[in-house]
């Protein structure tokens, strides 16, 4: 081979490794897209999910995968910004290919990645969200582990009495997330005869809430009912003590991390109360105790914070019930894996997931029933209180 | 009425804070002609600082002020010294462009070294807060007044009392004037971009163990900034430092008794109202930079 032949060769080997090392690459694992906030409001939040579902990724494949391949997580930054949400859900399905999404934490930000999962004809599991809409609006493609916040104020419902709640003022998120709770806990609360007086919003970014809190302070309610996310609420209970605010305090959303709470905002978070989806703090008192050992002990074990399980639980149960799609499917192929979302069936780690329609007929969305629980923080501790 | 003086308190606290960061930002398009777009990014290195002093050193929570404001100061300096002065003389859609980049660059810089999740600063205040009448303040809160009205007050001497601020206050009316009597007008533009930005520092220093620390603090703060200069008038110190409390005010009342929902939208509201119906400022008239 003369000199002049060699160049050319060669560049023609080196293309031909490079094509066949790439589609040998994109056989052997099968990617699952993963649109989580890990900058902006809700950073903290999203990065736990993430971590959580690496702890699944990497059982999984400890374990040989499914459908005798890998799966490797291709994740991006949504930066809690409902327009870069769909930008994200388009990019890992066009550009990337991956046959399935888990996302996208809070509901304004899954709200805008429906769509996108209509034009792609691709499943989504929703692992945090909260509102009602998610599941309502007739998008086949939307599978949620999450609990609805019409499914936590019907949980909630039997607690009303027991706490004695006679007037309750809420203060939310002005987005989808905050005003569904707020609308599904008002309509259940009236119907339990309690009064629901102001409803005060705050932005996601906001970091002063003093305006907000003084109304509420003045206001005739015994009872503030707050949904937000954990940096939020922290700034809110230390601005509450500053303000002198003494009323019950209850929380939903399950994003509080309790632990986070008790670190950072101290004694100013003495007595409030969370709804919550999980009980890490007591794993003999889960559904699937071992199940929650392994997963608590795998989270320790990486060093991370032991406030995120209450978040990142959702991003381990998330990816586990994807795999579990997968292998029902027998394809890694968007169609199969969507239709195999309704054969799914095992126990995570705060209840069965399963998946039940919901929404209009033809067209329903899957969600899946999880537990929900009350605590307390008392005495710089998480506890259950006794009703 | 105890929640309407609640609102006023809450008010004064929030002003001062945004009066530092007003005046910073108009020092610097006063006297420089420099739309400063990394002042949001200056605001949230002076948080991060403290955050680094405090919980990271292990430095007494009253040196880390002053520590973050040193930070800014040279922070400030340099940026000047290595993307300001080159520039000197070209247009000021350039400036600005850089500006902007330097401001992304900063920004980008601290989500790298701190990550996006939002940190909590120690401070030594007790919990309690402090009662009076019906209103009540936390400790931390009322050192953040103090200290940011002391800021202030310093600002203004500095500009009004001290020969550099006679240097400062020259250049700004006539700087080829300035540069013949023998002022050296080139160190006035990194001295003043740097106590600008240690302004901005500052503010953020203050407000960071009130609130947490994120990367994208800056950017409200940065805004706000704005909607304070053009309220006050550009270039006019005493009109940011009105501006400032005036724009606490209209967030405060407005979220206490229109709509907490629009809080943040109260303080455009004013800037729309301002443009249009006295564009070059509320307090225009009032003789600029001192």
């Amino acid at each position: 081979m003369t000199r002049k032949t060699l160049a050319p060769a060669l560049t023609h080997a080196l293309a031909l490794s490079l094509v066949l090392a790439s589609s040998t690459a994109y056989a052997q694992a099968i990617r699952i897209g993963v649109n989580e906030p890990l900058t902006g409001a809700f950073a903290a939040s999203g990065t736990y999910v993430v971590n959580g579902a690496k702890i699944a990724a990497d059982e999984i494949n400890a374990k040989g995968g499914v459908l005798g391949r890998k799966i490797e997580l291709v994740i991006e930054d949504n930066k809690s910004n409902p327009t870069e949400a769909a930008a994200v859900a388009e990019k890992l399905i066009t550009s990337d290919k991956t046959p399935v999404l888990m996302g996208a934490w809070g509901s304004s930000l899954t709200l805008a990645v429906m769509p996108k999962l209509a034009d792609y004809e691709t499943a989504m599991l929703v692992e945090t969200s909260s509102s009602g809409k998610i599941t309502t609006s007739g998008n086949p493609y939307v599978f949620r582990i999450s609990p609805p916040s019409s499914l936590e104020a019907e949980t909630f419902a039997p607690m009303v009495a027991k706490l004695g709640l006679k007037k309750v003022d809420f203060l939310i998120l002005n987005n989808d997330f905050g005003r569904g709770a707020a609308a599904d806990f008002g309509t259940m609360l009236k119907g339990k005869g309690v009064a629901v007086g102001l409803v005060e919003t705050m932005d996601q970014g906001a970091q002063d809430m003093s305006a907000q809190l003084s109304k509420l302070k003045a206001s005739d309610s015994d009872t503030i009912m707050i949904t937000s996310a954990v940096d939020q609420l922290v700034l809110i209970f230390k601005q509450m003590a500053a303000l002198g605010l003494k009323k019950r305090v209850i929380t939903t959303g399950g994003s509080q991390n309790p632990d986070q709470i008790i670190a950072q905002a101290g004694s100013a978070a003495e007595g409030t109360m969370h709804l919550t989806t999980f009980l890490p703090w007591f794993p003999e008192k889960t559904p699937n105790p071992q199940a929650t050992a392994y997963f608590i002990g795998e989270w320790n074990n990486r060093g991370f914070q032991f406030a995120g399980v209450t978040e990142s639980f959702r991003g381990y149960d998330g990816i586990r019930a994807i795999a579990q799609a997968i292998e029902k499917a027998g394809s890694a192929e968007p169609a199969a894996i969507t239709k195999a979302f309704w054969s799914v069936d095992f126990t995570g780690l705060n209840g069965p997931i399963r998946f039940i329609k919901a929404g209009p007929a033809g067209k329903e969305s899957g969600q899946s029933k999880p537990d929900v629980y009350l605590i307390e923080i008392r005495d710089g501790k998480v506890a259950v209180p006794t009703l | 009425m105890a929640e309407f003086y609640q609102h006023l308190l809450n008010t004064l606290v929030l002003g001062g804070t945004y009066a530092l960061l007003g005046i910073g930002l108009t020092l610097i398009f006063g006297i420089m002609n420099v739309v400063n777009f990394t002042h949001g990014a200056l605001y949230t290195v002076g948080a991060y600082l403290t955050y680094l002093a405090v919980a990271a050193l292990g430095l007494n929570f009253f040196l880390a002020l002053p520590a973050a404001i040193l930070g800014g100061l040279v922070l400030g300096a340099a940026i000047e010294l290595v993307l300001l002065r080159p520039l000197r003389g070209s247009d000021i859609d350039t400036t600005m462009l850089v500006m902007i980049g330097a401001g992304i660059v900063l920004q980008s810089g601290t989500l790298w070294l701190f990550g996006g999740v939002a940190k909590a600063i120690p401070t030594p205040f007790p919990e309690a807060p402090l009662q009076i009448g019906p209103v009540s303040v936390s400790w931390l809160r009322l050192f953040v007044l103090g200290a940011a009205l002391t800021l202030i007050v310093l600002t203004y001497v500095l500009i009004n009392r001290t020969r550099l601020g006679l240097a400062m206050r020259a250049a700004f009316q006539d700087h080829d004037t300035a540069a013949l009597m023998g002022v050296n007008v080139r160190l006035i533009y990194t001295a003043t971009f740097a106590i600008g930005s240690s302004l901005a520092a500052a503010a953020g220093a203050l407000l960071g163990p009130v609130y947490v620390v994120f990367p994208q603090m800056g950017g409200m703060a940065e805004l706000k900034a704005f909607a304070i200069v053009i309220l006050g008038g550009l270039g006019n110190i005493t009109g940011a430092a009105i501006g400032g409390f005036i724009l606490a005010l209209a967030e405060e009342l407005g979220a206490g008794y229109i709509s907490s929902g629009y809080r943040d939208a109260m303080g455009f509201l004013i800037i729309i109202a301002v443009l249009v119906f006295k564009p070059t400022g509320l307090f225009a008239k009032a003789e600029r930079i001192g």
